[in-house]
C-alpha cells in the first residue's frame, strides 16, 4: 500500500508537479465467486441492496422496470417490495438524503453504486463489505481494511456483528523497520447471521452490483454466440467465392 | 411495347454512358479496381491495409450514432455515455463497437506498418506512401487521444492531464502552450468541448483526406509484394503485369475472407470481453472524472504504452518528452535510413532479421512496461528496450550497408 502510494505520488508529482491523493490497497482480496447468471442470487441481491444500501447509496442509472425485466421479477412485486421512494417503475434508484447534508454528516457524499463493481471489481467490493473492524479513533467507530480511513460506517453490523483486526510485526523493510501487517479478524460480537450466511448475503449483493454495472452483459453474450455462428457460415461462403474466382488464375 | 419513334437510331449508351459523359465513373473504377494490378502472391500480411479501412468505416458510422446521444459537457458527458449503454436502443452495441474499434484500429495499423518493414514497402518508389501513412498514424494518435477524454471517466481526465502537461516541458513556451491546448488552467468543460470538436470533425476530416491520398499514391506506383519485386517491369503482350492480378474481383474476394475472419475476432472481443480485462476499457474509467482523486496507476490505453514507457524511462521530464516524440517521429525517416539494396526480408541477411526481431520485441516489451508501475527493475528494462528501439533506427544506415543480401529473383515466388 505504502509502496503504491509512494509510486503513484512520485509519478504524479513528477508528471504533474502537483499534490494529489492516491487511493488503493495491495492487500490480497477475497474471491467474490459470484455468478451473474444466477437469477435467484440476483433477486436476493436486489432485495439486499434496497433494504441495506439504497438508504444512502443511489444507483442513478438503474431503472426499476429494467431490474424487473432482467431479473424476472413481476412488476407489482418490484413496486411492493423494492420501490421505497419511487412512484413509477421507470424511475431510477435515488436517495432522499440531500447530497450536501450527506457530505456534512459522513465527510463525503456516499458514492453512486451503478458502476462500482465495474470500476473496482467484484472481489474488491466483496472484501470491502467484509472488511470493517473496530477502530475507536474513527468517528464511525470502525475502519476498513481495504479502504483505510473510509467514511462509511459499518452498515451491516446487525448482520455481521463487530470484529477486531489483529496486526503483527512484519518482515523488516528497506529502512530496517518492521511495519505492522494485518493477520486476521477476530469476532467481538456476533450478528444475526453466521459467517457463512453473511458471506452468502454479501455475495448476492455483490452479484447484484455486478449486474447493475453492466445490465446488458447477459444479452451481449447470447447475441455474441449467434453473431459468431453467422460469421462462421459467412466464412464458408466467402472462402468458396474466393476459390471459385481464383480457380483459373495460373501461378 | 412499341418504341418511341424519336429514339430509333440513337446510340444505345444507356445510363452508364450518361454518367460517364459527365463523371469519369467507369474510368475510375477501372483505374482503381478492375484494372489495378497487384501481385498474385500476397500473403495474409497484406490484409491489414484493407482491415484498417474496415475499422475506419466502423468508427465513422458508430461515431455518428454515438454523437446523436452523447453530450459534450463536463456535467453530462459521463451520464450520457451510461444513457447510451443502458437506455438507447442498441446503444451498448454501438458504443462497444466504437470502443473495441479504437483498440483494433491500432492493432491493424501496427501490423500494417510492420508488414511494410518486413517487405521494405517504404523503399523507393514508395517513400511518399510511407510518409503519408505516418501522417495518418500521427492523426490517428491525436484522434484516439481526443476521443479518450470524451467519456469523462477518471482515467480520461487524469490521462489527459498527464499527457497534456508534457507540453509544459518545452522551454519558455511550454506553460503557455499547455494553457492554449486546455483552454483553461486545468482540464475542464472547455477542454472537453474542444476535444469533442477535434474528435468528431477536424481530425476525422484530416484522416479521411490522408487515407484518400495514401491510396492515390499507392495506386500510382503500385503495391509492393512479399518478394519486393517490381511487377510492372515484366508485362505481358497485353500490357498487364505478368505477376499481377486485378484488384477486383480477385483481391477483393480474397480480402473478403480476411475481413470475415477479422470480424469474428472483433466480435469475440466485443461480445464476450469488451473491456478486455481492463486493457480496452480501463476500470478506473467507470468512475466519473474526479479532480481530487487520481487513479492508482495512471496508464494510457495499451496502444500508447510503448511510447509512455520510453517517456518514463528517462529521469528528466523534458528529455523524456523529447525521446518520446523522437520514438514516434523516427520511423518517418525509414526510407532514407535503410540503405539495403533489397526490399524484402526474404532476401536480406541475418543482421537485418535480428535487428527487426529485436525492434519488434522491444516495442512489445515497452508496451507491457508502460502498463506497469515505473519502479525498480521495470524502469531498468524500459531503458534497455528504449536503447534497442532507438539503435534500430540510428544504426540502420550502417548495418543495412554491411548486411549480406541474397540475389532477388526477377519474378515473384510462391511459397506453399
Amino acid at each position: 500500500m505504502v509502496k503504491i502510494l509512494k509510486t503513484s505520488t512520485i509519478a504524479a508529482t513528477l508528471l504533474l508537479g502537483g499534490q494529489v491523493l492516491a487511493a488503493g490497497s495491495a492487500l490480497d482480496l477475497h474471491k467474490a465467486n459470484n455468478d451473474p447468471d444466477n437469477k435467484q442470487s440476483l433477486q436476493r441481491g436486489a432485495r439486499n441492496y434496497m433494504n441495506h444500501c439504497s438508504g444512502c447509496h443511489s444507483a442513478q442509472y438503474v431503472r426499476f422496470n429494467s431490474i424487473a425485466r432482467d431479473l424476472e421479477i413481476p412488476e407489482d412485486q418490484v413496486i411492493a417490495n423494492l420501490m421505497f421512494n419511487a412512484e413509477k417503475t421507470f424511475e431510477t434508484i435515488t436517495v432522499n438524503m440531500p447530497a450536501d447534508d450527506a457530505a456534512r454528516w459522513f465527510g463525503r457524499t456516499p458514492p453512486d453504486l451503478s458502476l462500482m463493481a465495474r470500476a473496482k471489481g467484484t472481489d474488491y467490493v466483496f472484501s470491502f463489505l467484509k472488511g470493517f473492524y473496530i477502530d475507536p479513533d474513527s468517528p464511525t467507530g470502525v475502519d476498513n481494511l481495504y479502504l483505510g480511513g473510509t467514511s462509511m460506517p459499518h452498515a451491516l453490523w446487525e448482520l455481521q456483528g463487530f470484529q477486531a483486526a489483529v496486526f503483527v510485526e512484519g518482515e523488516p523493510n528497506q529502512e530496517g523497520l518492521r511495519p505492522m501487517v494485518f493477520e486476521r479478524f477476530e469476532p467481538v460480537s456476533s450478528g444475526s447471521m453466521s459467517p457463512e450466511q453473511f458471506d452468502e448475503f454479501v455475495r448476492d449483493t455483490v452479484n447484484f452490483l455486478e449486474y447493475i454495472s453492466e445490465p446488458i452483459r447477459a444479452t451481449r453474450r447470447v447475441l455474441g454466440v449467434w453473431v459468431l455462428i453467422f460469421l462462421g457460415f459467412f466464412f464458408i461462403v466467402a472462402s468458396m467465392l474466393k476459390k471459385q474466382i481464383w480457380k483459373d488464375v495460373p501461378k | 411495347m412499341a418504341r418511341i419513334e424519336s429514339e430509333i437510331g440513337k446510340p444505345q449508351g444507356g445510363f452508364m454512358k450518361w454518367i460517364d459523359d459527365r463523371f469519369p465513373f467507369t474510368e475510375t473504377m477501372r483505374y482503381h479496381a478492375t484494372e489495378y494490378y497487384a501481385s498474385k502472391n500476397f500473403n495474409w500480411w497484406y490484409i491489414f491495409g484493407v482491415l484498417a479501412m474496415v475499422v475506419l468505416v466502423i468508427q465513422l458510422v458508430t461515431g455518428i450514432f454515438l454523437t446523436m446521444n452523447y453530450k459534450p459537457s463536463a456535467e453530462d458527458a459521463f451520464a450520457s455515455v451510461e444513457y447510451i449503454m443502458r437506455d438507447v436502443e442498441w446503444g451498448w452495441l454501438i458504443r462497444y463497437m466504437h470502443s473495441t474499434g479504437a483498440s483494433f484500429f491500432f492493432i491493424v495499423v501496427y501490423l500494417h506498418m510492420f508488414r511494410a518493414m518486413l517487405y521494405g514497402s517504404y523503399k523507393k518508389p514508395r517513400e511518399l506512401i510511407w510518409i503519408i501513412g505516418m501522417l495518418i498514424f500521427f492523426v490517428l494518435m491525436a484522434e484516439a487521444f481526443a476521443g479518450y477524454l470524451l467519456p469523462w471517466g477518471n482515467m480520461s481526465y487524469w490521462g489527459a492531464q498527464v499527457i497534456i502537461s508534457l507540453f509544459g516541458a518545452i522551454p519558455f513556451v511550454g506553460e503557455a502552450l499547455v494553457e492554449i491546448i486546455r483552454g483553461d488552467y486545468s482540464i475542464s468543460d472547455i477542454t472537453l468541448n474542444r476535444f469533442f470538436a477535434l474528435h468528431v470533425i477536424a481530425l476525422p476530416l484530416a484522416l479521411i483526406a490522408l487515407v484518400f491520398v495514401h491510396i492515390v499514391a499507392l495506386h500510382e506506383v503500385g503495391s509492393n509484394n512479399p518478394d519486393g519485386v517490381e511487377i510492372k517491369e515484366h508485362k505481358g503482350p497485353d500490357g498487364k503485369p505478368l505477376d499481377g492480378i486485378a484488384f477486383h474481383p480477385y483481391h477483393t474476394s480474397k480480402d473478403l475472407v480476411g475481413i470475415v475472419v477479422f470480424m469474428m475476432v472483433f466480435s469475440a472481443v466485443m461480445f464476450f470481453s469488451p473491456d478486455m480485462g481492463g486493457y480496452f476499457l480501463e476500470h478506473a474509467n467507470f468512475e466519473p472524472a474526479n479532480l481530487t482523486a487520481t487513479p492508482e496507476h495512471i496508464a494510457p490505453v495499451w496502444y500508447f504504452t510503448p511510447y509512455y514507457a520510453i517517456l518514463r524511462a528517462v529521469p528528466d521530464k523534458l528529455w523524456g518528452a523529447i525521446l518520446m516524440a523522437g520514438a514516434v517521429l523516427l520511423p518517418l525517416f525509414l526510407p532514407w535510413l535503410d540503405r539495403s539494396r533489397v526490399k524484402s526480408i526474404r532476401y536480406r541477411g541475418w543482421i537485418y532479421k535480428v535487428a527487426l526481431g529485436l525492434f519488434a520485441l522491444s516495442f512489445i516489451v515497452l508496451g507491457w512496461l508502460g502498463l506497469q508501475p515505473a519502479e525498480g527493475l521495470y524502469v531498468q528494462m524500459a531503458r534497455v528496450c528504449s536503447v534497442i528501439y532507438f539503435l534500430f533506427f540510428i544504426l540502420m544506415p550502417y548495418y543495412t550497408t554491411i548486411d549480406k543480401t541474397k540475389p532477388v529473383p526477377d519474378r515473384v515466388v510462391y511459397h506453399g
